[in-house]
């Protein structure tokens, strides 16, 4: 529990110094930040390797979790008829297997509205723009541009079309001219806007399951230390106030993100 | 303080042996002293219980100053009642106050079957203790000098410290897991902390954990409830002792 | 000759163990599986003796009625254990632990037995050492020691104010791993409840199974009492509440003499009783007097004003205080021995200048204030203000007294819920200790063979008084270090005997017997509870047969718990049945072996016409007030034999005690 732990504590800074590039920049620029952020994290290899380890991470976590939780229901059969467990022990740290499955629910939930759509479905769409260029006669057109990741700009037409997912091809000659990008970014954009009539409730559920982290969090930050056997006079005092701060900066900033872009 | 006399109602729970149901029953008992221990409380009442003909509450109890562990309770909601550092036979009816209705219940844990009413069976630490909690020296009385060995007052003082421990099983009855690791993890802590058990430490860290688990004790998730339950102050250190202990003995076993 | 053969090695003093153990009889490794011990009791005498038995191979079963052989009473002890080991250069050696041990005993105790305890005690820390024991440690690594009393240098090693406790773990731990390797069968939560004899010969024990009840037969080729001692007869006292002198008693209805049993160690600095429900005494250490002064107010007007609660003890002037220990003792002045300044509390409020109010005004201060400004006076100079006030040295003062007894200081507080910073503590004397027990010889085999008896359930090393620190070294000396010798050489003579079988008209007989009295006393159906019964013994006994001793109180005692027997046998109320945990039953069956004793203690009382160590009489005493004792006539050891439940029909038998090396004087402490 510790060591899984204690990593998707690292993969939530990985995964929240991406999701910051949604608000830290603006506009194109912003939007193309991302995407490119996001082809990085689904393609680069290392990453790749990374990402399974995280699956195979919260699996365990949540697999282990559970079991665990199973034996220690099991170690006592009968409760107590008066119980006072305020006095000797914080909620959160009591209550780790309910927080831990509301942010297993969250997890799910989140993986369904982007990670699905991103990998299995290819529901979201390829990373276009719209270029005004003038014609021979010297009209303005606005022509449609997917752009590559040698930055070539491959018009939206019928002479190209996508393949594997983000290949674009010359239709007629079946030859691959270069990579574009999807775009995640829309997507998210849209899905917290104000535009969409089920935005507001996403936002509060995003919202609450990062408060329901912040426990898990509070809690098991330390907690994964003093599995791991590092309880030592000198260092205790620093782990927990660094695991207190990570607990309330961490989902705080992650919380951010959806409001702003709700509110924008 | 002049002692007060007070009025007090008591739910405990009656369980006649280990194969039946067991309940709480309600009993009043009137001009309870103050000055008296809650142990002492329990005496007065089982007291009049024997002269209503009635059978008197069974509860475990020897030295009554707090270092057998023997006496035990789960007090209103906590191991050994509102009051830490303490044990139930050191804890006094002036932490009550007149009118209060007290809940009485036994140490609950699958590892701790009921034997009787408020009396538990706590010989699976016993067995803990037996997996390897000792250095293998036989008595010879002249196996080295007492003093050829010089140890860091440090280390002897967190072994003592360590060593403290009373057995009485509080940690399992406050931790919301029935985790007994506070108790395996200060036997552990006090030899792993001299050189005399440095010797034994892989073997013994990896017995007495499977003995620990296989007594059907919960898991420790850390929650600290046990340090703060514990009437002799054993520190969290320990278990994390422990579980290094633990960690460097199955990654360097060949067993 | 005697009925009583001590079997004390012939030769030098300093020689006797060695020679007696090269010349004693051993069994053969692969013999010692084919023998059976049975260990009565887990503490340190117990405990030790068990793990030894076992690491030799002899098959053990070991027995305690607590839930785990880590309960037993030994883990209370505080202060620490004695060892002439010399580490701290002082000119301490064997000679001078045995000289102080038996002039500490007022010329009481056994040489031979005496000199080989101190011979021992050095192994006892090397042991332990071993074994793990955190004892405390100088910064350098090395082991720390502290003065007790009765001696003039530092042998005491201690750990915090815990040493029973770890010493105790210490013995548990060596227990546990034979437990551990099937070597000793442990049965906790188990009673004895008689011994099983054959042809003389102890054969094994009828025990109890506490939880449901069965009467269990268990033999053995030879059996060993490590029951601790008999406190108890005086309902309050310092003794675990289920500390009891039952199996120690049975074994003497079975034969065994019963040695000394008016010998009992009254502790001065206890808490003080407070009411009618109260079950047990608590100890505060000897150590406290180190720095407190013990005073009552000298009018006894005062004294009844306190008692009042119309007066506080900070509003009595100085001059109206009688520091009686230092008026009557100005040499050694609060820091005489347990026994006199025990006598001392017990003269003044006997006088009516008792200031606790409780039923019989017993209590006396042991007050700080003194040392609080002294010690912070020290503080200040040392900080550099020397012209500090009141104020700041009260500050600083108790700031001192918090670093050395603060754990002390704080469990005081938690029983009385007085802070003993801002008042003086009350204390008062308690029964702590029973130097008398089971008569054994030099071998610890009482008058049955095959029955060996050690720790505090024997009678053999402490005389009429123990010194501080001495009980756990003699409880593992006995089991570590003199028994595993003597009982091989008892045992090299079974090893032809074969398995014992239980299936004997003995064994019957014995366990009819104990199903009968249980049948009695649960049958009875009569009005009082056991309490009742044990109350009223433990005030006939504090009374009559307590720090103060006379004729004519003995003899009233004797009458008074003859009929207390009967009139326990024929009106205690025992709810519940035999066939279940009933901890009643189990306090009733003890408190009948208490009756008994406590009868033989007031007669013993009495035929000791002379004071010496923990047995005053008022009749013997000096001009001042002290113990006379009368080593003309009575330089014996009382061993009493038991003739039915009436102990005034007991016969005395005597072994005179000879001081070949250590001439005989009298104690003095002014």
């Amino acid at each position: 529990m510790a060591l899984t732990g204690l990593f998707l504590c690292t993969f939530l800074v990985g995964h929240l110094l991406g999701n910051l590039q949604l608000i830290l920049k603006t506009g194109e620029e912003g939007r193309r930040a991302f995407n490119e952020y996001a082809y990085f994290m689904s393609h680069n290899p290392a990453i790749k390797i990374l990402s399974w380890v995280t699956y195979i991470s919260i699996l365990f976590h949540a697999i282990d979790g559970i079991l665990l939780t199973i034996q220690n229901k099991k170690a006592r059969p009968i409760p107590y008829a008066r119980n006072n467990p305020s006095k000797n022990s914080s909620t959160p740290a009591r209550y780790m297997a309910v927080l831990g499955t509301l942010v297993l629910v969250f997890i799910a939930t989140h993986m369904a509205n982007f990670w699905y759509k991103m990998k299995i479905s290819e529901e979201v769409p390829m990373h276009s723009f719209i270029v005004s260029v003038p014609d021979q006669s010297g009209q303005i057109q606005n022509q449609e541009f997917y752009y590559t990741h040698n930055l070539q700009l491959i018009p939206k037409d019928d002479n190209f079309s996508v393949k594997n997912g983000t290949d674009l091809y010359m239709s007629k000659m079946n030859i691959k001219i270069g990579e574009g990008y999807r775009d995640l970014h829309t997507v998210v954009m849209q899905f917290f806007s104000k535009d969409n009539d089920s935005a507001l409730f996403a936002v509060l559920f995003y919202v609450l399951s990062m408060f329901v982290l912040s426990f898990h969090l509070w809690h098991g930050f330390a907690s994964a230390f003093q599995s791991l056997g590092l309880n030592h006079k000198k260092y205790n005092a620093a782990i927990g106030y660094i695991g207190k701060g990570f607990a309330i900066v961490v989902p705080l900033l992650f919380a951010i993100i959806p409001i702003i872009i709700y509110l924008k | 303080m002049a002692a007060k006399s007070i009025n007090i109602t008591l739910k405990i729970w009656r369980q006649k042996n280990a194969n039946t149901k067991g309940a709480l029953e309600t009993y009043s008992l009137n001009e309870v002293s103050t000055d008296s221990s809650f142990l002492e409380m329990l005496d007065q009442l089982n007291e009049q219980l024997i002269n209503e003909r009635k059978e008197p509450i069974a509860f475990d109890h020897d030295c009554r100053e707090g270092i057998c562990g023997m006496c035990s309770l789960y007090i209103n909601g906590r191991a050994h009642g509102p009051e830490t550092g303490t044990t139930t036979c050191q804890l006094h009816m002036r932490m009550f106050s007149d009118g209060d209705t007290i809940y009485v219940e036994p140490w609950r844990s699958r590892a701790f079957p009921i034997v009787k009413d408020l009396v538990v069976d706590r010989s699976a630490f016993d067995r803990i203790q037996q997996a390897g909690g000792f250095v293998s020296v036989n008595t010879s009385g002249n196996t080295m000098d007492a003093n050829s060995l010089p140890i860091p007052k440090d280390d002897a003082d967190k072994a003592f410290e360590a060593a403290a421990c009373i057995g009485c099983g509080a940690c399992v009855a406050s931790c919301k897991n029935g985790s007994a690791m506070l108790f395996v993890g200060a036997k552990v802590s006090q030899y792993a902390l001299l050189p005399q058990g440095k010797v034994e430490a892989r073997d013994r860290v990896l017995n007495m954990v499977r003995q620990m688990d296989e007594e059907g004790f919960g898991n420790c998730t850390n929650t600290g409830a046990c340090e703060v339950e514990c009437p002799k102050g054993i520190s969290l250190e320990n278990i994390a002792r422990m579980n290094r202990e633990f960690l460097k003995a199955g990654l360097s076993s060949e067993k | 000759m005697s009925v009583l053969d001590s079997k004390i090695p012939t030769g030098p003093i300093a020689e006797k163990w060695t020679n007696h153990k090269n010349h004693m009889n051993l069994v053969a490794p692969n013999n010692r599986p084919k023998i059976d011990v049975i260990v009565v009791g887990t503490g340190l005498a117990g405990a030790s003796a068990a793990a030894s038995l076992g690491e030799m191979g002899y098959n053990v079963k070991a027995f305690c009625f607590q839930d785990s052989p880590r309960r037993a009473h030994s883990i209370a002890a505080q202060g620490g254990i004695n060892a002439a080991k010399n580490y701290q250069n002082d000119g301490d050696s064997v000679y001078r632990l045995f000289y102080d041990t038996i002039k500490g005993g007022d010329y009481r105790a056994r040489e031979a037995n005496v000199h080989r305890l101190a011979e021992v005690s050095g192994n006892i820390i090397d042991q332990c050492v071993a074994q793990g024991v955190p004892f405390a440690r100088e910064y350098g690594g090395l082991l720390d020691n502290r003065s007790f009393g009765g001696t003039q240098v530092q042998r005491t090693f201690y750990a915090a104010g815990q040493t029973g406790q770890q010493l105790l773990l210490g013995a548990y731990s060596a227990l546990s791993r034979q437990i551990g390797l099937g070597r000793v069968k442990m049965y906790h939560r188990h009673e004895m409840m008689d011994l099983v004899k054959i042809d003389g010969k102890a054969r094994g024990i009828i025990a109890r199974n506490l939880v449901t009840g069965e009467i269990e037969k268990h033999a053995a080729h030879a059996v060993v009492i490590a029951s601790g001692g008999y406190g108890n007869v005086y309902f309050l006292s310092t003794n675990a509440m289920g500390s009891n002198v039952s199996a120690a008693w049975k074994v003497h209805k079975r034969g065994a003499m019963f040695a000394n049993p008016c010998y009992v160690q009254i502790h001065p600095t206890c808490v003080p009783v407070h009411g009618t429900n109260q079950s047990k005494l608590t100890l505060m250490s000897e150590s406290l007097r180190n720095s407190g002064r013990i005073w009552v107010p000298k009018k006894k007007e005062d004294a009844e004003a306190i008692r009042a609660g119309q007066l506080k003890p900070t509003q009595i002037a100085e001059e109206d205080r009688d520091y009686y220990l230092e008026r009557r003792y100005p040499a050694f002045g609060n820091l005489v021995p347990r026994d006199v300044a025990s006598r001392a509390a017990k003269e003044r409020c006997d006088a009516g200048h008792g200031i606790e109010a409780n039923d019989t005004n017993e209590g006396v201060y042991l007050d700080f204030a003194t040392e609080i400004l002294s010690k912070g006076r020290q503080s200040a100079y040392a900080l550099g203000d020397h012209n500090p006030t009141e104020e700041k040295m009260r500050e600083l003062g108790k700031k001192w007294i918090e670093e050395k007894y603060g754990n002390l200081f704080q469990m005081y507080q938690k029983i009385t819920d007085e802070n003993p910073y801002e008042t003086p503590m009350k204390i008062y004397p308690a029964v702590h200790y029973t130097m008398g027990g089971v008569w054994v010889d030099y071998n610890l085999q009482s008058t049955i063979p095959g029955c060996f008896v050690t720790g505090e359930a024997n009678f053999s090393d402490h005389g009429a008084n123990r010194l501080g620190a001495s009980a756990l070294m003699q409880g593992l000396a006995d089991g570590y270090f003199v028994l595993p010798y003597t009982i091989s050489d008892y045992l090299s003579n079974e090893i032809r005997t074969g398995k014992i079988s239980t299936e004997s008209p003995e064994f019957d007989e014995a366990a009819e017997s104990v199903k009968a009295s249980i049948e009695k006393i649960l049958s009875n159906n009569g009005t009082h509870t056991v309490d009742h019964f044990h109350k009223r013994l433990g005030l006939i006994m504090w009374n009559k047969v307590g720090m103060g001793r006379n004729e004519k109180g003995l003899k009233e005692a004797i009458e008074e718990i003859g009929l207390l027997r009967e009139e326990f046998h024929n009106d205690v109320f025992v709810p519940g049945t035999a066939e279940e945990l009933n901890q009643e039953l189990e306090k009733a069956l003890r408190v009948a072996d208490l009756i008994e004793l406590g009868q033989l203690m007031a007669i013993d009382a009495l035929q000791r016409k002379e004071s010496c160590g923990g047995h005053f009489r008022d009749e013997y005493q000096d001009a001042e007030g002290e113990t006379l004792r009368d080593d003309e006539n009575f330089k014996f050891v009382a061993a009493w034999e038991y003739n039915g439940s009436d102990s005034t029909k007991s016969t005395l038998h005597k072994e005179d005690l000879k001081y070949e090396f250590i001439k005989i004087a009298a104690r003095n402490y002014k």
